[in-house]
C-alpha cells in the first residue's frame, strides 16, 4: 500500500465525526439522520478495507461485504417505516414521534 | 507519488461532499453529495488494493441504497424548510461533541502502532499472484460461507419487510371479488322488455358498477 496508514486513519475519523455531528445538526430530519449513519458506516468500512490494505489480511474486506450487507438492510427497513410512518401521520419530524409515550 | 496525489485528492472531495450532506438545506442536494462522496469512498477503496468492494460500493451504494433515499425524498410531500429550523440552535452543541471526538480519536492514533510481531497473527493473507475478486470469492465461498448465506437471509428479511410495511390493499382497485360474482343473480342485469310494434324499447335505468357486482 503507498498511502500510509494513519492517512487513512485520519480521513475515516474526520468522516465519522461528521456523521456524528450531522446527527446533532439535523435532530428534525431524519431523513439526513439516515444519510448520516450511512456516512459513519462508510468510515468504518474505510477503517477495515485500509487494516486490510496494510496487514495484508482478507478478513477486514470479507468484514467489509457483511458491513455493506447489513446497511443496506438497515437503510431499505429505516426507509419504509418512515414511508408508512409519514403515510400516517403526515409529519416526518423526529420530536412528533411520541406515540409510545404514554 | 501519483497515488498519494490522488488519495488527498479524492479523500478531499469525500470530507467535503459528507459536509455538504450534513449541512445542505435541500435534502435532494444532500443525496446527491452522498452519492458523491461514495463514489470517492470507492476510488480510495480501490487505492488500498480492494477493488471488488470499491465496485461493489459504486453499484449496491449509488446505484440502490442512495437511489432510495432519492426516491424517498422526492416522494415524501415535506415542508423542508419547517425541518431545518433548529440548524443554528444545535449546532454549537454537535460541534463541541464532534471535537472532543476527533481529539479522542486522534489521541488514540497518535499513541499507537502495530506490534512487530502482529503480522504473524494474520488470519487470511492476501495472496499475492490473484485479484482481490478471486482472493475474496475464495474466502466467502469458503470459510465464510455460513455469514455469506445469513447475510443474504438478512437481505431477504429486509426485502420482505420493506414489501410488508409499504404495501397497502386498495380499497378501490378492480381486482376479482370470487363470492360476489357468484351470488349475482340475472335479474340483476338482464332486463326482458316487451317491445311493441313500431314503438322501440325504453332504455332500463342505468346501473353503477358497485350495483352490477
Amino acid at each position: 500500500m503507498l498511502v500510509p496508514l494513519s492517512h487513512y486513519l485520519v480521513v475515516s475519523a474526520m468522516l465519522l465525526v461528521i456523521g456524528i455531528f450531522g446527527i446533532f445538526m439535523n435532530r428534525k430530519n431524519i431523513i439526513v439522520i439516515m444519510m448520516s449513519i450511512e456516512l459513519i458506516l462508510l468510515a468504518a468500512n474505510l477503517n477495515f478495507v485500509a487494516f486490510s490494505g496494510a496487514l495484508h489480511d482478507m478478513v477486514g474486506q470479507v468484514f467489509t461485504m457483511f458491513v455493506l450487507t447489513v446497511a443496506a438492510a438497515e437503510s431499505a427497513i429505516g426507509l419504509a417505516i418512515l414511508v408508512i410512518y409519514f403515510r400516517n401521520r403526515g409529519s416526518i419530524e423526529v420530536e412528533d414521534v411520541t406515540l409510545m409515550k404514554g | 507519488m501519483i497515488a498519494n496525489l490522488a488519495f488527498y485528492l479524492f479523500s478531499f472531495i469525500l470530507l467535503a461532499s459528507a459536509v455538504m450532506v450534513v449541512t445542505s438545506r435541500n435534502p435532494v442536494h444532500a443525496v446527491l453529495f452522498l452519492i458523491l462522496g461514495f463514489v470517492n469512498a470507492a476510488v480510495l477503496f480501490l487505492l488500498t488494493g480492494a477493488e471488488f468492494l470499491a465496485f461493489i460500493l459504486a453499484i449496491v451504494y449509488v446505484g440502490a441504497v442512495a437511489v432510495i433515499f432519492l426516491f424517498v425524498v422526492m416522494m415524501l410531500d415535506v415542508d423542508f424548510v419547517a425541518l431545518n429550523e433548529g440548524f443554528q440552535r444545535y449546532a454549537p452543541v454537535g460541534a463541541l461533541v464532534a471535537l472532543i471526538m476527533f481529539i479522542e480519536l486522534a489521541f488514540i492514533a497518535g499513541n499507537w502502532a502495530i506490534a512487530p510481531a502482529g503480522g504473524a497473527d494474520r488470519m487470511f493473507p492476501t495472496p499475492d499472484n490473484v485479484t482481490s475478486s478471486v482472493a475474496l470469492g475464495n474466502l466467502l465461498y469458503t470459510s465464510y460461507l455460513p455469514v455469506f448465506q445469513l447475510s443474504g437471509i438478512v437481505l431477504l428479511v429486509a426485502m420482505i419487510g420493506a414489501i410488508v410495511l409499504t404495501h397497502r390493499d386498495r380499497k378501490r382497485s378492480l381486482h376479482q371479488n370470487l363470492s360476489a360474482q357468484h351470488a349475482r343473480d340475472p335479474k340483476q342485469t338482464l332486463a326482458l322488455v316487451n317491445a311493441p310494434l313500431g314503438q322501440g324499447a325504453a332504455l332500463p335505468a342505468k346501473q353503477t358498477h358497485e350495483e352490477t357486482l
